[in-house]
C-alpha cells in the first residue's frame, strides 16, 4: 500500500516537475540573448574539432554525471566531421565505462566503440530522486530541442542566411547567465537557481565558473563564457553530427543546380525562339 | 547574331548534348544514395569487426561469442585433441583439411569457427561440457546428425563443409580481433 | 482526343503491341503531341512541379519506411537512427520533411494562378473539384505524417486535430474513440496512422492521373481565358512545354535543396526534438506553416451562434473554407475568366492574396487582442470573397474586351512591343 503511494507520489511530482520544461523552447522571457557567431552555421558552416574536443571534456567532466546522451555511440567520437579523436583514445575511454548487458553472466562488460554512451542513471525515478526531484534532460537532441524563436520578418531571414542555430544561442545564453540572486521581489524555489536569460528559477545550478575544467595547453580561456561555448558546439554536433557532410554536399549539389538550370533555360530558349507566344 | 547561332547546327547539338549530360550526371548522383541506404548502416558496420578477449577462457573451454549476428565458436583445446585432429590421414574425411589449415601457425590451441552446421544451418551441440560431442568428439549437429572432429571438420553425416573458420587475426597472445 | 496522335508504328513489333496495348500512342498523344495553347506563361509550370514532387516523396518515403518503426516506444529513436547511421539518412529523411513544406508551396502557387486566371470555370469545374480533393488528401497526408516522428508536437497535434471530430455533436466521442483507437492518441493512432499515411499518396497519385484527365478533355486554359480555336493557337505539348517545365523543376529544387542541405530543421518546430509526454502540452501549439491560414480560421470562430458552440463553429469554418472551393464554379458567374480582363476583379484578388498571408501569419500568433480581431476579419473576408464578393462581381462587372483567339493576342502583344521599342529609340534620337 505504501509502495502504490509512494509510486503514484512520485508520478504526481514527476508530471509536475516537466511542466516547466517544454516552455523552455519558447522564447525566453529574461533578458535579450546574446547571439554567437557559431562556426557550424550558415551554408560554409562546419566544426571546429579542436572546440568539438574541448566540449567533450567539459561533457565528460562536468555535464555527464547527471546528462546522458543515449543516441551517441562511443565510435561517433572518432567519425570525421566531429570531434575526430583517435579511435585507440576512444577505445581505451569506452572500456572505463560499463555496458549492462543481460545475456552475460557478470551482466555487465566494459563498452567497445559500437557501444551507446551510457546513461548515468538506471531509471527516471532514481535520476529524479539524485537531481531533487528534476530530470536532467538527454543531450543527444537537446541543442535541436531548444530555440530562439523569431519572428517575422527575421524568421525569413534566417531562412535566407541559413541560420537554425537559434539551440545553441538558447543553450550558450542559459549557461553564461546564472545569477547569485534573484532579483528583488522575485521568488524561486529552494532547490532552485535564478537564471536572468530565462527570467525564472532552474533546477540545474550553475554548471560553469572559471577555471572548472582544465584545457590541455592551447592558451584557451579558461572562462565561463569559453567553456560554455565549447560546450554548446559539442552539443550541437550531438544533435547533428553529420551537418558538415551535408553542408558539403549541398555546395556541390547547389552549384550543379545553378550550372543545370542555366542549361535548361538556354535550351528552353533555344526551342522556343521560332515561336511567337 | 541569334539567327546565325539557331541556324549553326552544331552550336545547337552541343548544347542539347551538354545539358543532356549534364542532367544524366545528376540524375545518377541523386539515384547513389537511394540504393546505398539499403547497404549495412553505420550501427551493422560498428560491429563488423569485433575483438574478443581469449584470457579468461581455460584449457578445454570453450566460449560462444557473437559476430555478425552468428555464434563464432572459440576452444582453448587439450594437447590431446591436438595430437588427435593432427594425426587424421586426409583420406578419410569428407572435405581433406589438415589441422594446421584450421589454426593459425604459434596458435593452435585456439580454434576459431563460425558455429553453423554447414549442412543446413543449424547450430551444432559441442559447445558446453554436458553437450553431446559426436562421434569425433568435437560437435555434433543434432538437426541431421553431422558430426566434427576437434579441428571442426566434418567426419560423418550429411554436412558437405568442414565449418567455416571466420577472417581472425591476434591482436595478442590473449586478444583476437575476427571479421 | 486520339486525333492529336500522330503516332505510325513502323516496326512490325510495336504495331502488333499498339494493336493490342496503345500504350506507346497514348503517352505520345497525352505528353508529347498534345496540343497546349502557345501562350501559357510561367504560371502554369506548377503543375508539373507538383507532379515531380509528388514523386520525390513517394520516393523518399518509401525509403523512410524500410528503417522507421511505427511504435511509441521506438519511433522517435528509429527517426534518430536514420538521421544518425542509415547511409545518406539524414539527406533523404531531410528531403521528405522540407518536401512536404515544397509540396504546398507549389499547390498554392497552383491554386492562386487558378483563381485568378478562372480555371475553375465551365468547362473545367470536374478538373476543379478534383483539385480541391487532392488537396484536402495533401492536408491529411501531411498532417498524419507529422505525427510519425513522435516528438511533442507529432502527439499534441494528433490530440488537437482528432479532437476536432468531437465537435460533431452526439457521435463525437464515439468517432474520436474510432479514430484513436482508444481513449487518448497512442500506440494504435500512431500504427493507423502509419498505414494512412503510407496509402494516402497513392490515392493522391490516382486522383492526379484523374485531374490530369479532366485536364485534356477540354485541354489548358491560358492566360486570356480565350478558348483554342484553331492549330494556330497551340503547340505540342513536347519539346516547348516538357523543356519549359523542366527549367522550372530544375530552379525550383535550387530552395528545395537549400532547406535540404542548408537548414533541414528551420521550417519544422523544435519542440518535436523533445519525445512525445502525454502529460506535458507544449506551451505554443502551432501547426506547419502550409495549414495556419485554415488554423487561424478555426481559432476565429470563439464565439457561440444560436445552437452551434463555439467548438463547433470554428471546425465548421475551418472545413467551410476548404469545402467552399468545391463550389467556386457556381458562386463566380463571370463569364470572363481571366482576371486580366476583370478590371474590377483584380483589386479584390489581390487584396484575397494578402488577406490569406495575413491568416497564416495569424496562425502563428498567440490568440489574443489584435491578434483575435484580425483573425476574424481575415476569416469574414475569406468567406466573403467566395460568397459575396464574386457573385456580385458577375452582375455588375464589365469586362475589357476579350481577343478573338489566342494567335491574335499574341500577335498584339508583339505588335505593341515593337511599337514601344519604336517609341523609346525615337525618344533615344530626340
Amino acid at each position: 500500500m505504501s509502495k502504490m503511494k509512494k509510486i503514484f507520489s512520485a508520478l504526481a511530482l514527476s508530471v509536475l516537475l516537466a511542466i516547466p520544461a517544454p516552455t523552455l523552447a519558447a522564447p525566453a522571457s529574461g533578458k535579450a540573448p546574446e547571439l554567437q557567431k557559431w562556426s557550424f552555421a550558415g551554408i560554409f558552416g562546419t566544426y571546429d574539432t579542436n572546440q568539438l574536443q574541448r566540449g567533450f571534456q567539459i561533457f565528460q567532466e562536468v555535464c555527464s554525471t547527471c546528462h546522458g546522451a543515449s543516441l551517441i555511440a562511443f565510435r561517433n567520437l572518432t567519425e570525421a566531421g566531429g570531434p575526430e579523436f583517435p579511435e585507440s583514445q576512444i577505445k581505451q575511454l569506452a572500456s572505463e565505462y560499463y555496458i549492462i548487458d543481460p545475456e552475460l553472466e557478470e551482466g555487465e562488460r566494459p563498452a567497445i566503440l559500437a557501444d551507446q554512451w551510457p546513461n548515468p542513471f538506471a531509471t527516471e525515478r532514481e535520476a529524479r530522486e539524485v537531481n531533487g526531484g528534476a530530470l536532467p534532460p538527454d543531450f543527444s537532441v537537446l541543442a535541436k530541442a531548444r530555440n530562439l524563436a523569431k519572428k517575422f520578418p527575421m524568421n525569413f531571414y534566417d531562412m535566407a542566411t541559413a541560420y537554425q542555430e537559434g539551440g545553441a544561442d538558447f543553450i550558450y545564453n542559459l549557461l553564461v547567465n546564472y545569477e547569485d540572486e534573484p532579483p528583488h521581489g522575485v521568488e524561486i524555489a529552494d532547490n532552485q537557481q535564478y537564471n536572468s536569460f530565462l527570467g525564472r528559477g532552474i533546477a540545474m545550478m550553475s554548471p560553469l565558473m572559471e577555471e572548472l575544467v582544465e584545457y590541455d595547453g592551447d592558451g584557451v580561456p579558461l572562462t565561463v563564457e569559453q567553456y560554455a561555448k565549447d560546450v554548446t558546439a559539442f552539443m550541437y554536433w550531438m544533435a547533428d553530427p553529420h551537418l558538415v557532410s551535408r553542408k558539403t554536399i549541398g555546395l556541390n549539389v547547389l552549384i550543379f543546380l545553378s550550372v543545370f538550370a542555366l542549361l535548361m533555360y538556354l535550351v528552353k530558349r533555344r526551342i522556343w525562339a521560332g515561336v511567337k507566344h | 547574331m541569334a539567327t546565325n547561332v539557331k541556324n549553326d547546327p552544331t552550336r545547337r547539338d552541343f548544347l542539347y548534348v551538354t545539358t543532356a549530360a549534364v542532367g544524366a550526371v545528376g540524375a545518377a548522383a541523386a539515384v547513389w544514395p537511394l540504393i546505398d541506404q539499403m547497404n549495412p548502416d553505420a550501427t551493422v558496420k560498428a560491429l563488423a569487426v569485433i575483438e574478443a578477449d581469449l584470457s579468461a577462457i581455460e584449457v578445454g573451454q570453450s566460449v560462444t561469442f557473437k559476430w555478425r549476428g552468428q555464434p563464432i565458436f572459440i576452444r582453448h583445446r587439450t594437447a590431446a585433441e591436438i595430437e588427435t585432429a593432427k594425426a587424421v590421414p586426409l583420406e578419410d574425411m569428407i572435405d581433406p583439411q589438415t589441422d594446421a589449415e584450421r589454426v593459425i601457425a604459434g596458435h593452435e590451441q585456439w580454434l576459431v569457427m563460425v558455429g553453423i552446421c554447414t549442412h543446413l544451418g543449424c547450430v551444432p551441440l559441442g559447445q558446453k561440457p554436458d553437450d553431446l560431442k559426436g562421434d569425433f568428439n568435437g560437435w555434433f549437429c543434432p538437426c541431421h546428425g553431422s558430426h566434427y572432429d576437434s579441428a571442426g571438420r566434418i567426419r560423418k553425416g550429411p554436412a558437405p563443409k568442414n565449418l567455416l573458420v571466420p577472417p581472425y587475426e591476434f591482436m595478442s597472445d590473449t586478444l583476437v580481433k575476427i571479421g | 482526343m486520339s486525333s492529336h496522335s500522330n503516332y505510325n508504328p513502323t516496326n512490325p513489333v510495336e504495331k502488333w503491341f499498339d494493336e493490342r496495348l496503345p500504350l506507346i500512342r497514348f503517352s505520345k498523344e497525352h505528353l508529347m503531341d498534345f496540343p497546349t495553347p502557345k501562350n501559357i506563361n510561367y504560371w502554369w509550370t506548377m503543375g508539373a512541379v507538383l507532379a515531380i514532387v509528388l514523386v520525390v516523396q513517394i520516393v523518399t518515403g518509401i525509403i523512410l519506411a524500410m528503417h522507421y518503426v511505427p511504435n511509441i516506444e521506438m519511433a522517435f529513436d528509429s527517426v534518430e537512427h536514420i538521421r544518425r547511421n542509415v547511409n545518406y539518412g539524414r539527406i533523404i529523411q531531410g528531403t521528405h520533411a522540407v518536401g512536404a513544406s515544397m509540396f504546398f508551396f507549389a499547390v498554392y502557387i497552383h491554386m492562386f494562378r487558378g483563381l485568378y486566371y478562372g480555371s475553375y470555370k465551365a468547362p473545367r469545374e470536374i478538373l476543379w473539384i478534383l483539385g480541391v480533393i487532392i488537396f484536402l488528401l495533401m492536408m491529411a497526408t501531411s498532417f498524419l505524417g507529422y505525427t510519425l516522428p513522435w516528438g511533442q508536437m507529432s502527439y499534441w497535434g494528433a490530440t488537437v486535430i482528432t479532437n476536432v471530430f468531437s465537435a460533431i455533436p452526439l457521435v463525437g466521442t464515439p468517432i474520436l474513440e474510432f479514430l484513436r483507437g482508444g481513449f487518448v492518441v497512442d500506440n494504435p493512432t500512431l500504427n493507423r496512422f502509419f498505414s494512412l499515411h503510407y496509402l494516402l499518396p497513392f490515392i493522391i497519385a490516382a486522383v492526379v492521373a484523374l485531374h490530369i484527365w479532366a485536364l485534356h478533355v477540354p485541354g489548358n486554359g491560358n492566360p486570356t481565358g480565350v478558348e483554342v480555336k484553331s492549330n494556330a493557337d497551340t503547340i505540342p505539348f513536347h519539346p516547348y512545354y516538357t523543356m519549359k517545365d523542366l527549367f522550372v523543376i530544375v530552379v525550383f529544387f535550387i530552395p528545395f535543396a537549400w532547406f535540404v542541405f542548408f537548414a533541414p530543421d528551420i521550417l519544422g518546430h523544435a519542440d518535436n526534438y523533445i519525445r512525445a509526454n502525454p502529460f506535458v502540452t507544449p506551451a505554443h501549439i502551432v501547426p506547419e506553416w502550409y495549414l495556419l491560414p485554415f488554423y487561424a480560421m478555426l481559432r476565429a470562430v470563439d464565439f457561440d451562434v444560436l445552437f452551434i458552440n463555439a467548438k463547433l463553429g470554428g471546425v465548421i469554418v475551418m472545413f467551410g473554407s476548404i469545402l467552399i472551393l468545391m463550389v467556386l464554379p457556381w458562386l463566380d458567374k463571370s463569364k470572363t475568366r481571366s482576371g486580366n480582363y476583370r478590371p474590377m476583379f483584380k483589386p479584390f484578388f489581390w487584396l484575397f492574396v494578402l488577406n490569406f498571408l495575413m491568416l497564416m501569419y495569424l496562425g502563428a500568433q498567440v490568440a489574443e487582442g489584435i491578434y483575435v480581431i484580425l483573425s476574424k476579419v481575415g476569416t469574414a473576408y475569406y468567406f466573403g470573397y467566395f460568397l459575396i464578393v464574386l457573385p456580385i462581381l458577375a452582375r455588375i462587372e464589365t469586362p475589357k474586351p476579350l481577343p478573338n483567339s489566342i494567335s491574335e493576342s499574341i500577335l498584339d502583344k508583339h505588335e505593341a512591343k515593337a511599337a514601344k521599342k519604336i517609341q523609346i529609340g525615337g525618344e533615344g534620337n530626340e
